[in-house]
């Protein structure tokens, strides 16, 4: 009789920790760009690089987070959400272009001597149409890829071949410089958005906390999908589709939903992340930038929510000092990550520590 | 539970009482849906000239099998004899290149897809059991249960008290009650077949096929499955493929044997063991 009490002690015990530890997480988050206003040389103040680096982290942390909806739960690796990321972040990068240009055409065009925008180029002057762009351009092009490749019941290491395949497919169309984006050199030198200057500090505190804030607010919509009917349906489809479909149900539009919701989040991330770095270029639908996705995910923990938060959090960190301390080591660096995360922690370090925490 | 007393086609005529849909009828808004499968010859399932072959190997030719409403049949034959093949054309997972298979009298089960299927009301048990490994016994037959089972619904889906009884008592039935928040995962292999079982009750299918329902239970087990068996016969109808000859003959009113994709013989399970083609097939000459 006792030791159950005992477990559940622990485990609620364990909560109450974890719930401490968000809480501090979060609160720090907030304080980031509050400090980061201070006036310079204060003791306290926050550099505008850490800033950045920090928001770039949560931008990628809200993708690790949308790979493992589909992923950890559903049991779709994608090989390809760099793609939507960086989709979202051209919609965004085309109204910054607009911003930066005036009446006149971005810069790259000119010198490509255009003497007129391309039609898909029409309207994204206005704010509100590239943040509807943001949105469309990632969710309709998963709807389509997401509506065929179901339907045709493609799974497991062909759907992930096929979405690394799209994800390339996309960089080599946007290399170019015919297709209207800037090609290799994609779009950079924003200088204002809604009219505030890009660099100030002022607009970065702002960007970082709608960033933080898109981060929870993805985490609490995954949270309630994954608790209600709909998230045990996910995790039946990832288990037995089978079964599944003699139970009645059609696997198609729950996995097209959850598909497109994915890349959706990935594009909100990728508009967020464009404005805070600076640039957006067609180098980040390279395959290699998909992969480490799924290496932050699988070192967080598949299938739980905060341990896609918490890989990609660590190797990020990791990459920034690593790169800096041992430029030339860090790709072998990540690989043998990945492969010791695969053979000794198949659960991630969120599982690492809830055996630690369960005897 | 809810129960839909067997259609009698001799009695065509017969006012049908049924506590859910008599209501509805009476003010002239027809029977709901539940009771809406048109089984007026009697018959809940009709094959007809069945046939279906892969890369020129005929695993079904010319099959002809009817299930009448309530009834239990048992199939067996031997290996390669076509019987899961059979399965999956009525499950929609297999369509036949010829041939004609009707659920109730109106239902087309070759233009049907797996779910729709499922959802006009056959359930079907896998040969190795299968449930969601990662999900408990509860939320097993939570989502097996009859319910809207579009996307949108399961966004905002809550149990009802109605609903979570009408689980609970399906556990109790199957003695899986005090296993209902254990991980399905972890079950035996005999209580998963249990929750298979089980998971096919909640749906409440008017037509169940099980493939070996018994493989790998004790002989209690077994003997608890031919019960409730012969308890479900009669509310719902049954097509059970199984190998145990002891188990078919304690629960069929009638034994079909399958050999090289045809029906070979039809009767009781006295009746055919008796049939010397039978015999010559499961013994050889």
């Amino acid at each position: 009789m006792n030791q159950p009490l005992i477990v559940t002690a622990t485990r609620k015990a364990g909560t109450r920790v974890s719930m401490a530890v968000g809480a501090v997480v979060v609160l720090v988050l907030l304080a980031l760009p509050l400090l980061s206003l201070l006036p310079d040389g204060h003791a306290l103040q926050v550099s505008a690089y850490t800033l950045t680096l920090v928001g770039k982290i949560l931008c990628y942390a809200i993708v690790a987070l949308a790979l493992d909806l589909v992923w950890g739960y559903a049991g779709l690796l994608s090989l390809g959400h760099g793609l939507f990321f960086a989709l979202g972040g051209y919609a965004m990068g085309m109204y910054l272009m607009r911003q930066a240009a005036g009446d006149g055409l971005p810069g790259f065009m000119t010198f490509l001597s255009w003497s007129e925008l391309p039609w898909y180029w029409a309207g994204t002057q206005h704010f509100a149409w590239a943040l509807c762009l943001v949105v469309l351009a990632p969710g309709l092009l998963a709807l389509v890829f997401g509506f065929f490749a179901f339907r045709s019941r493609i799974k497991g290491v062909y759907f992930s071949i096929m979405t690394q395949a799209l994800t390339f497919a996309g960089m080599l169309l946007f290399f170019r410089n015919e297709t209207g984006f800037g090609g290799n050199n994609g779009f950079t030198n924003f200088r204002t958005i809604l009219g505030f200057d890009i660099t100030a500090q002022g607009t970065r505190a702002a960007l970082f906390l709608l960033t933080v804030g898109l981060l929870l607010g993805s985490l609490f919509l995954c949270w309630r999908l994954t608790q209600s009917k709909f998230g045990r349906l996910l995790t039946a489809v990832r288990d037995a589709e089978n079964r599944l479909m003699f139970c009645g149900y059609d696997p198609r539009g729950f996995k097209l939903l959850v598909w497109v919701l994915s890349a959706v989040l990935c594009g909100l991330a990728g508009a967020l992340y464009v404005p805070q770095v600076g640039i957006i270029n067609p180098s980040e639908m390279s395959p290699t930038n998909s992969i480490e996705a799924a290496v932050w995910v699988a070192l967080g923990g598949r299938g739980t929510l905060i341990g896609p938060l918490l890989g990609a959090g660590l190797v990020n960190g990791m990459k920034s000092w690593f790169t800096v301390a041992f430029p030339e080591f860090w790709l072998f660096f990540l690989g043998a990550l990945f492969i010791l995360v695969t053979l000794y922690l198949p659960k991630g370090v969120v599982g690492l520590v809830k055996k630690r925490s369960q005897p | 539970m809810r129960s839909v007393p067997p259609v009698h086609p001799e009695f065509m005529l017969e006012p049908i009482f049924d506590q859910i849909g008599s209501g509805r009828e009476a003010i002239g808004l027809g029977r709901r849906r539940e009771a809406g499968l048109d089984t007026r010859h009697g018959t809940v399932l009709s094959l007809e000239g069945i046939s279906v072959s892969f890369d020129g190997f005929k695993a079904l030719n010319d099959l002809n099998l009817y299930i009448g409403v309530g009834e239990l049949r048992c199939i067996i034959g031997p290996n390669g004899a076509g019987k899961t093949t059979m399965m999956d054309v009525i499950t929609g997972k297999t369509r036949p290149d010829s041939g004609t298979a009707y659920f109730g009298d109106t239902l087309d089960l070759t233009r049907m897809s797996e779910c729709q299927i499922a959802q006009a009301g056959i359930g079907r048990k896998f040969q190795k059991p299968t449930v969601f490994e990662a999900l408990t016994v509860f939320e097993n037959l939570e989502l097996a249960l009859k319910a809207d089972k579009s996307v949108w619904a399961s966004l905002v889906a809550r149990l009802s008290g109605e609903q979570r009884q009408r689980i609970e008592e399906v556990l109790a039935t199957l003695r899986l009650l005090p296993l209902a928040q254990r991980q399905a995962g972890l079950l035996s292999h005999g209580q998963k077949q249990f929750l298979e079982i089980g998971m096919l009750l909640v749906q409440e299918p008017r037509l169940l096929l099980l493939d070996e329902p018994v493989a790998g239970m004790t002989d209690a087990e077994t003997e608890f499955t031919a019960e409730l068996f012969r308890s479900l016969a009669g509310h719902h109808s049954l097509m059970v493929v199984e190998h145990d000859m002891g188990f078919v003959g304690s629960i069929a009113d009638h034994v079909t044997v399958l050999h090289q994709g045809s029906v070979l013989a039809q009767g009781s399970l006295a009746q055919v063991q008796e049939d010397e083609r039978v015999v010559e097939v499961y013994l050889g000459r």
